[in-house]
């Protein structure tokens, strides 16, 4: 198995999950932070198998709640269903159309805090809800359909830049080979 | 459909992560500290860009305005150290009352400065990371204000790092006292607003309470937790609640918890 690809997505969502801690401008503007896991979910599930899907919602979830006050733990499971009911369906979806990105993006940016609310609400703990939640929530599912074609084409020049080019055949064919001789 | 072995895999994660989410409040505080831990290089160089980026700034400063600014910190010296001999004296006054009173001495606040080195990334918590912890002294529930007024509390520490819960959130309720006529409440988040308009509810006043807007909110000392007299802000309306049997009131920080750099930590 090449582990190239699931490599650069942990790299990729460590700095996401950093980024989202140390950087507020964002959340200055827009009165939420955009959250790019979900994001790298859909790629994942798109593009790589079951282990890339596992280990980004288990390391990317564990992250996540490492730099907040989230139970750990709490984000795991709806990243990973998340990324399971995509993969279920990959073969029945446009993988490579930006639209269809955008709109599994978006579905994702808006079903992952929905889901960690859910098991947030059933564990017991009293988040910070009210009308203002909706506009964060439209943020999150809006930065989740802009983010996923980004991601799409990080990870394309990335695997262009680091894995091993496919051999292409060459141009030479022996049966078309002009045979000079003596005439 | 699923393989087998990858059915078994998955199972695993789903009861390793609820088993997780079952851990008790300190141990999962010690493991998220740990977790959070494999962030402290990349903090590390942030700080170090940030600390460079000042100097370079500073290296950019006139000669003439530096001096002009070190002129004006000399005087603003003196003045308070001024200040601070007339303090002293007051302090010495107090104690000595009291002791006569009998009434227990009060002690001075032992403040640490600390440096943000992150936010909560989740959209329904307020808290943020600093880089104080175990090692400088630091231990939960202590106190974290700026000069202008109160930041929250210390609600998880690490050796070299702590999370501080800030006022807005949920999980941090404060006992505060109106400056003007002695009301007491209890300040709660305040769900509708964004957490950078600064604003915050101040809940449980009674119902005849003399409580205006423009009049100034600091925290009552009940609890424990927070000492008196701790900046908190100041009132910008209020309204009647439970058919006139209590009120509540709308508190704007003093802080602007959204621009927050340094903080400094009270150590017990």
């Amino acid at each position: 198995m090449n582990w190239l690809p699931t490599l650069l997505i942990l790299a990729v969502a460590y700095l996401a999950v950093f980024l989202e801690g140390w950087c507020g401008l964002l959340r200055y503007c827009l009165g939420a932070q955009i959250d790019l896991l979900p994001a790298l979910m859909v790629y994942a599930s798109l593009t790589n198998g079951l282990a890339s899907i596992v280990l980004l919602a288990f390391c990317g979830g564990l992250w996540f709640d490492s730099l907040s006050l989230n139970p750990l733990g709490v984000s795991v499971l709806p990243l990973l269903v998340t990324g399971l009911l995509i993969y279920h369906s990959r073969e029945l979806l446009l993988r490579r159309s930006v639209f269809a990105q955008v709109v599994l993006g978006m579905m994702a940016g808006a079903a992952q805090p929905l889901g960690t609310l859910f098991l947030l609400l059933n564990l017991g703990r009293l988040p910070l809800l009210g009308w203002f939640s909706l506009w964060q929530w439209i943020v999150l599912a809006a930065g989740g359909g802009a983010l996923t074609p980004l991601c799409f084409q990080l990870f394309d020049r990335l695997h262009d830049a680091l894995a091993y080019q496919p051999v292409t055949p060459p141009a030479f064919r022996a049966d078309r080979e002009i045979k000079r001789g003596r005439l | 459909m699923l393989k087998k072995s990858h059915l078994i895999f998955l199972l695993v994660l789903v009861v390793l992560a609820l088993a997780l989410l079952k851990l008790p409040g300190e141990t999962m505080g010690k493991f998220k500290l740990a977790v959070s831990g494999l962030f402290l290089p990349l903090f590390g160089l942030t700080g170090s860009a940030h600390e460079l980026l000042g100097e370079a700034r500073e290296g950019l400063t006139p000669k003439r305005e530096l001096q002009r600014q070190i002129d004006q910190l000399q005087r603003q010296a003196q003045e308070q150290q001024l200040l601070l001999s007339q303090d002293a004296a007051v302090w010495a006054e107090n104690a000595r009352l009291r002791a006569l009173v009998g009434w227990p001495r009060q002690t001075r606040w032992k403040l640490k400065l600390a440096r943000v080195i992150s936010r909560d990334p989740a959209n329904w918590w307020r808290s943020l990371e600093i880089d104080l912890g175990a090692r400088d002294g630091l231990r939960t529930n202590c106190p974290v204000l700026t000069a202008a007024g109160l930041v929250g509390r210390v609600q998880g520490v690490g050796q070299t790092r702590s999370q501080v819960v800030m006022l807005g959130d949920p999980n941090l309720r404060v006992s505060a006292v109106v400056t003007n006529n002695g009301e007491v409440g209890v300040l709660f988040a305040n769900s509708s607003m964004p957490q950078e308009d600064g604003m915050i509810d101040l809940d449980y006043l009674s119902g005849n309470s003399l409580v205006a807007p423009g009049q100034s909110v600091e925290t009552s000392g009940d609890g424990g937790v927070f000492p008196r007299g701790i900046p908190i802000g100041r009132i910008v309306d209020v309204r009647s609640k439970d058919y006139g049997l209590s009120k509540e009131a709308r508190v704007k920080l003093s802080v602007n918890l959204g621009a927050l750099e340094e903080v400094m930590v009270m150590i017990p």
